[in-house]
């Protein structure tokens, strides 16, 4: 009796050990990483194994947006910003045991450049066609550039150093963790980084955290399930409608973190050619696409597509990018009066409920937007609805997203278009592939050879104003001006900002959630599991 | 079995006749009005199954929708039956390079991904067309690229006649192949045809709700199975009003499978 008594005890006791969870933070990726090579990153799931594993020689803090010494203790800018001189941080290892020194610094600089990687984030050090030249002196390495990078520091931010000499090359990191563990399809596991140089104020090695696991998953509704269950610790973006089902279940777990840097608007095609010579002539007409903008109810938009975890926009940069908003800008004003008499005022009539341009014209457009985005196409049904009310027939029409990019970057057969934008950098030189008339990305009219109009020469003159010269307080109020031209002519017409909604597990310690992305784990050597806690004691 | 017949027949008869009256009795755009301040309303007087999130009234989407998929799914099928006709008919007819050139086609046409072949086709129309031209483009399209499967088995049903001592005789008399079609053939294979186009039915109804689903094929703000079913992705919280749709749709399929219950016709 005894006998069965212990061996019941004794299993009793495995399974409790069994049911302890280990000292480790579990998320999912929404996709398997397409490289694991940290300067080949194009993508969200590789970009996160980065962030983790990847050690830097400066990093943007996600919270208060500053730049903060990494591997490099400290760093100087010098020849009006065509320089920056870094100096290491002395007796850091990477996660194989082999000392960081500045030919590594070299070594990840000559990789980076080299033509044959084709790494996406080369171009943003390469001035014109010429490399930056990258030379060492004891510690201190140096990186000289032809001419001078404004905000040159967050460029460093997506560099992690390479190894010269690890026989693991890529794989030996200088970050938190390492990749440990990869079942193709099913999960990564990383663990901590036994040589992790940095350290707690009580001088205990960091990170907190044995292992990282990350998930494979692609359904958001499984990700939400899981979370549910207690499977997952965190969930770094929310939909509204997924947000709303954890308030009634888990409220203590769910966290609106505010304005995120997202924003959402929609745009007239003013491509000549492209559209019909009258509608392109509303197109072009500031006072057209302002009487648009004034008709739509963007508080309505907040309100019911996002459940209120949305502000209405107010222009290019969203409120939680707090040193390039220009404070000064007021939302735009919900006033289908207002959109009438302008309208009115520039030659067009209302008659019968329906309005005609001068020419006799009805205005009608189409509106395009993505399959597969809930909340897009909510939005343009509600527009569709408030511009009704001034006479205009919208239709709308979803294609699939890349049926959609055909249109709007080749052929250009499209009359207004609806999207949102995802910023993952705050620095304005990171948008001059959008502001400048000769750019791709110049949605509304883009290549173009001379700026077409003079407020789109004017935001040509102040973005390249600003790209030259490392004053951060010109700069500012050169992009405040840009700001204030956009607000004003309404080449985009800006509709909300979403909130970042995101669910964290109150076990996990130290979370302390960013604006920048990975906004929950950004810190992640520093989260601490109740397992942690308890074996710390 | 009869009276399951009976009973389904009933109930199929009062879905068409309740949603064709509210179509043609109610005001045009009741589907379309956005009540905002009343968005994601429960049942109630006013909205007898609640509003969406966008505060229109559901069961008045509910009614236009399966309104439309009842007079346009039959449309569809009724394009995609005569061109299945035409097509395997000639194959089945005419036999030789005409044959071998058909079933080729058919080949080709059953082994695409019809689903990928509609998000093109419908990627290929043009943008700036009305809702209601969006709802004659999306059933217009599935009638067109539906007719691969019936082909078969109408090629199939007219070899079989062409060699019936009717047909041999009719040749032999020296009838024209015309005729001979027109008056032997076509007649012959109504069951044929009968069971190819009660099949499709369903078959268009669930293709338009697929497409639906996915964000493609009717346009805002004309409601379709498709965009109502869509919705639910969106619905925080579930209730009668929000799952209604899903509901007659099952209801809607079963009782057109229970009453137009055709006789299996193999190729």
């Amino acid at each position: 009796m005894n006998r069965v008594f212990l061996i019941a005890a004794l299993g009793c006791s495995v399974l409790a050990l069994q049911a302890q969870p280990p000292n480790e933070l579990r998320f999912v990726l929404h996709s398997e990483p397409k490289t694991f090579h940290p300067l080949l990153v194009d993508d969200d799931a590789s970009e996160t194994i980065r962030y983790l594993t990847g050690g830097v020689l400066i990093r943007v803090n996600r919270k208060t947006e500053e730049f903060e010494p990494e591997l490099a203790a400290s760093w100087k800018i010098a020849d009006q910003g065509r320089r920056i001189v870094f100096k290491l941080r002395q007796g850091v290892k990477f996660s194989d045991g082999t000392p960081l020194s500045a030919d590594d610094v070299i070594h990840t600089f000559n990789v980076l450049m080299d033509p044959n990687l084709h790494s996406p984030a080369a171009d943003a050090f390469r001035s014109g066609s010429e490399r930056p030249r990258v030379t060492a002196r004891g510690e201190e390495v140096s990186m000289v550039f032809s001419a001078p990078v404004s905000g040159v520091e967050r460029l460093f931010d997506q560099i992690p150093i390479l190894s010269a000499r690890s026989p693991k090359k890529e794989m030996a990191v200088a970050g938190p963790f390492f990749v440990a563990e990869r079942k193709a399809g099913v999960e990564i596991v990383l663990r901590a980084n036994p040589y992790y140089w940095k350290r707690d104020a009580s001088g205990r090695q960091l990170p907190y955290l044995a292992a990282i696991r990350l998930g494979i998953q692609q359904n958001r509704d499984m990700e939400v399930a899981r979370f549910r269950r207690g499977e997952l610790h965190l969930i770094e973006s929310l939909g509204p409608e997924s947000y709303e089902k954890l308030a009634a279940e888990q409220p203590s777990k769910i966290h609106d973190l505010g304005p995120s840097l997202d924003s959402e608007f929609f745009w007239f095609n003013q491509i000549a050619k492209a559209v019909p010579p009258h509608k392109l002539a509303w197109f072009q007409s500031t006072a057209f696409r302002k009487a648009v903008s004034e008709a739509v109810n963007r508080n309505d938009l907040c309100r019911l597509v996002y459940g209120g975890h949305a502000q209405p926009s107010r222009g290019p940069v969203s409120p939680a990018n707090r040193f390039w908003f220009n404070g000064k800008l007021k939302p735009h004003d919900y006033d289908p009066g207002g959109a009438q008499r302008r309208l009115t005022a520039a030659g067009f009539q209302l008659r019968d409920g329906k309005l005609f341009d001068q020419a006799g014209n009805a205005v009608v457009f189409s509106l395009i937007t993505n399959t597969g985005n809930a909340a897009r196409q909510q939005m343009a049904a509600m527009i569709q609805q408030d511009l009704k009310k001034i006479g205009i027939t919208l239709n709308i029409v979803t294609l699939d997203f890349p049926s959609l990019v055909e249109r709007i970057t080749r052929t250009y057969q499209y009359e207004a278009c609806l999207l949102g934008l995802t910023n993952l950098d705050l620095d304005p030189n990171s948008v001059m592939n959008v502001w400048l008339s000769s750019a791709s990305n110049h949605q509304w009219n883009p290549g173009q050879a001379k700026p077409v109009t003079t407020w789109e020469a004017e935001i040509d003159r102040l973005m390249q104003a600003q790209a030259s010269t490392i004053a951060r307080d010109k700069r500012k109020a050169w992009f405040d001006r840009v700001q204030e031209i956009v607000w004003d002519q309404e080449p985009f017409v800006y509709l909300v900002v979403k909130n970042s909604l995101a669910a964290f597990s109150p076990s996990i310690r130290n979370i302390s959630p960013g604006i920048l992305r990975p906004q929950i784990y950004w810190n992640a050597e520093q989260l601490q599991s109740p397992m942690e806690a308890v074996s710390s004691r | 079995m009869r009276g399951v017949r009976l009973i389904s027949a009933i109930l199929l008869a009062a879905i068409c006749v309740g949603c064709l009256a509210a179509v043609l009795l109610l005001p045009a755009d009741s589907y379309a009005v956005q009540f905002r301040e009343s968005a994601r309303a429960g049942i109630s007087w006013r909205f007898p199954l609640g509003s969406d999130g966008l505060g229109r009234d559901r069961l008045m989407r509910l009614l236009y929708a399966a309104a439309l998929s009842i007079v346009l799914a039959p449309a569809a099928a009724l394009l995609s039956v005569a061109l299945a006709g035409g097509i395997g008919g000639a194959a089945g007819y005419f036999g030789g390079r005409v044959d071998r050139c058909v079933v080729f086609a058919i080949d080709l046409v059953l082994s695409l991904p019809w689903l990928f072949l509609l998000i093109t086709a419908r990627a290929l129309l043009p943008l700036n067309v009305s809702p209601a031209a969006s709802v004659l483009m999306t059933f217009g399209i599935l009638g067109m690229l539906g007719w691969a499967p019936a082909a078969r088995v109408i090629r199939a049903g007219v070899r079989d006649l062409r060699g019936s001592g009717l047909v041999l005789q009719s040749r032999a008399s020296g009838l024209l192949p015309s005729r001979i079609l027109l008056i032997h053939v076509l007649p012959n294979l109504r069951p044929i045809l009968a069971a190819q186009f009660w099949t499709s039915v369903p078959v268009f109804i669930l293709s338009e709700a697929n497409l639906g689903v996915l964000g493609l094929g009717v346009g805002e703000p004309i409601p379709s199975w498709g965009n109502m079913l869509r919705q639910l992705q969106s619905e925080p919280h579930w209730s009668a009003g929000v799952i209604a749709p899903l509901v007659i749709l099952a209801g809607l399929l079963s009782v057109f499978q229970i009453v137009f219950r055709t006789k299996e016709v193999s190729a």
